[in-house]
């Protein structure tokens, strides 16, 4: 616990200073999307569930968010929070459907249904199509606490995304948590042992579709911008490849693989075709050779869980 | 003119053609998902970037070499074919011990990267591909017109899907690859080469979706990515069907085709999205799939 207990004191110094020195609105999508794989990672990395859908609750949840803020005019912390609820409510849905069936077909499963939630958003109204919402106003937190000063939006999306993370620390670490390793590591096991394994997985299902969903309403806020991009099957594999690049079933691994990947597409965005060409190839390199990821491989060199 | 449930029959049979076509396509897709399922315990996800190549290869042949279609249908499969087995031996061999999902997430990453460099080369709009010259024109029905073309792709599927059948489930070597998906090391000890088994069932798959590419060729442009899309569908339809059953993946591929062309007559809204709500639909009902027992 105590080099958890580190690891994690290093990366909020990391997150509160590193704006002093880097484009902030970088590390606020940075902290979005390692949210976003942190949410993932809960389900594949103890849950043992590859969901190739997770795209669905972060365009969800920012489609929502931006529509209330900018048609409702809601508070911004109404608008992640019904963000946060639609894809509670769509994880709710579409996990009762693909718990019915396990392992790749769970995959093929996410994924198919995130494919028809793509095309009720490219044909919805609301969602103005290929132009997605533009403009979102970011308003008053509360109030009185002003998101246009981007010092403020910083650290506002800073405490959402220590908040979701130690949420998931809590949830790892606790008897939910515990049954759910034993689910991964052998489920015949946890059946026999008297676990209604079936329930587990859906509550981690809904659990991690939910903490998307919050990186998807802040995303959006952050961004003024809810787009399809969000929604696209592009974007599950894009947090697949976080999580897997940074350690599958490690604490902090999807922080560093978010940050690597984000990194990553950054410098190559302006060439086009060679991001994806390059995320291929992380794929690719990271089954082959590096199964455990970054954080994984530290964890496995220094002989503790990180 | 006639109506059948107020649609011009005219706009119901061409839609039901168009439904077909792509029912062809589902079902060799979802044949070769199939076959190399059963014995690699792998879902390929490059199939739709495979489906891609064949349908460029046979650009390729016929712009660069001078090559026609029919011989670009016995070459492009040969060619890519042969890339999947290279791609097994050097890459999927390494994962038969692991969790199936490394092969998933190993074949998503090789069809980013396929496509990609397609996508980087030949940017995102379509190549033209030409009709072959036997097969321009079109006959009159009397109720329609049936371009010569899209007849002769549906024929030529469903014989490549029966006779993949009929290969699978009634001859020697096919009894060999269903004992071999049973029980791999049972089969190797009497004397069967299982690895060089899997890398041909392999090629043969990667084979089946070459040869649907290069059909698609003249009827869809090529473009890098018409395969990224169809994957999904062909998913959606994998699930629906089973994969335990080979004819069941044909009917499945065929019959899904047809119910999304008749959705495009009776509420094209939902055209898109109709074999996703079907599978939504059959997970609740049977969750195995149509076709599929559940393990």
């Amino acid at each position: 616990m105590r080099h958890q207990r580190i690891a994690f004191v290093v990366m909020v110094a990391f997150f509160a200073a590193v704006p002093l020195l880097v484009y902030p609105v970088f590390m606020m999508k940075v902290m979005c999307f390692a949210l976003f794989a942190c949410a993932f990672n809960l389900l594949i990395g103890f849950g043992g569930l590859l969901s190739f859908g997770h795209a669905m609750f972060l365009g969800t949840a920012g489609y929502i968010t931006a529509h209330a803020a900018k048609e409702w005019g809601l508070a911004p912390e109404l608008a992640i929070l019904l963000g946060t609820a639609a894809a509670f409510g769509l994880g709710v849905v579409t996990g009762l459907l693909a718990i019915r069936r396990q392992g790749i077909y769970f995959a093929m499963i996410t994924l198919a249904l995130a494919q028809m939630i793509y095309f009720f958003y490219l044909q919805a109204p609301f969602t103005h199509g290929e132009d997605g919402i533009q403009a979102v106003p970011r308003g008053r937190l509360f109030g009185f606490i002003d998101l246009s000063n981007i010092t403020v939006m910083y650290y506002t999306v800073f405490t959402v995304f220590i908040a979701g993370f130690l949420l998931i620390w809590r949830v790892i670490h606790s008897p939910f948590g515990q049954v759910l390793k034993a689910i991964r590591e052998n489920e015949a096991r946890a059946i026999s042992l008297g676990y209604d394994t079936t329930h587990y997985k859906f509550m981690a299902f809904v659990l991690s579709a939910t903490l998307a969903g919050l990186a998807g309403a802040t995303k959006a806020l952050v961004f003024q911008l809810a787009s399809l991009t969000d929604v696209h099957w592009t974007m599950s594999g894009e947090v697949v490849l976080m999580t897997l690049l940074g350690g599958l079933g490690t604490i902090f691994g999807p922080v560093v693989g978010a940050l690597v990947i984000i990194t990553m597409e950054n410098y190559l965005a302006q060439l086009g075709a060679w991001v994806t060409i390059v995320q291929g190839i992380i794929f690719v390199v990271c089954v082959l050779t590096f199964r455990r990821g970054v954080v994984g491989e530290i964890a496995h060199f220094i002989k503790k869980t990180l | 003119m006639t109506e059948i449930f107020g649609v011009p029959t005219q706009a119901l049979f061409g839609q039901l053609l168009i439904g077909l076509i792509n029912g062809s396509f589902y079902a060799l897709l979802s044949l070769g998902l199939a076959v190399i399922f059963g014995l690699l315990n792998i879902i390929n996800f490059t199939h739709g970037a495979q489906y891609m190549l064949g349908a460029f290869c046979a650009y390729f042949l016929l712009n660069k070499l001078g090559v026609g279609y029919w011989w670009s249908l016995l070459l492009a499969p040969l060619v890519v074919g042969a890339f999947g087995m290279l791609i097994e031996r050097t890459m999927l061999k390494h994962l038969y011990k692991l969790d199936h999902l490394y092969g998933l997430l190993l074949t998503f990453g090789l069809a980013l990267v396929i496509q990609g460099l397609f996508r980087h080369q030949f940017g995102s709009s379509g190549l033209p591909y030409p009709i072959p010259q036997e097969l321009t024109g079109s006959r009159n029905l009397g109720f329609m017109f049936l371009p010569n073309y899209r007849a002769w792709v549906i024929v030529a599927s469903l014989a490549m899907c029966l006779a993949t059948w009929f290969v699978i489930e009634k001859t020697r070597l096919g009894a060999y690859l269903r004992a071999a998906t049973e029980n791999p090391a049972l089969v190797q000890a009497f004397g069967i080469n299982v690895p060089r088994m899997i890398m041909l069932t392999y090629g043969f798959g990667v084979a089946l979706a070459t040869f649907a590419g290069v059909m698609a060729a003249p009827i869809y442009q090529v473009n890098p990515l018409m395969g990224a899309d169809m994957i999904i569908v062909v998913f959606a339809v994998v699930v629906i069907g089973g994969m335990g059953s080979i004819m069941g993946s044909i009917v499945t591929g065929f019959g899904l085709g047809v119910v999304e062309g008749l959705t495009k007559v009776f509420y094209p809204e939902a055209s898109n999205t109709v074999i996703f709500i079907i599978m939504a639909i059959v997970l609740l009902i049977k969750p195995a799939g149509l076709f599929g027992t559940q393990r």
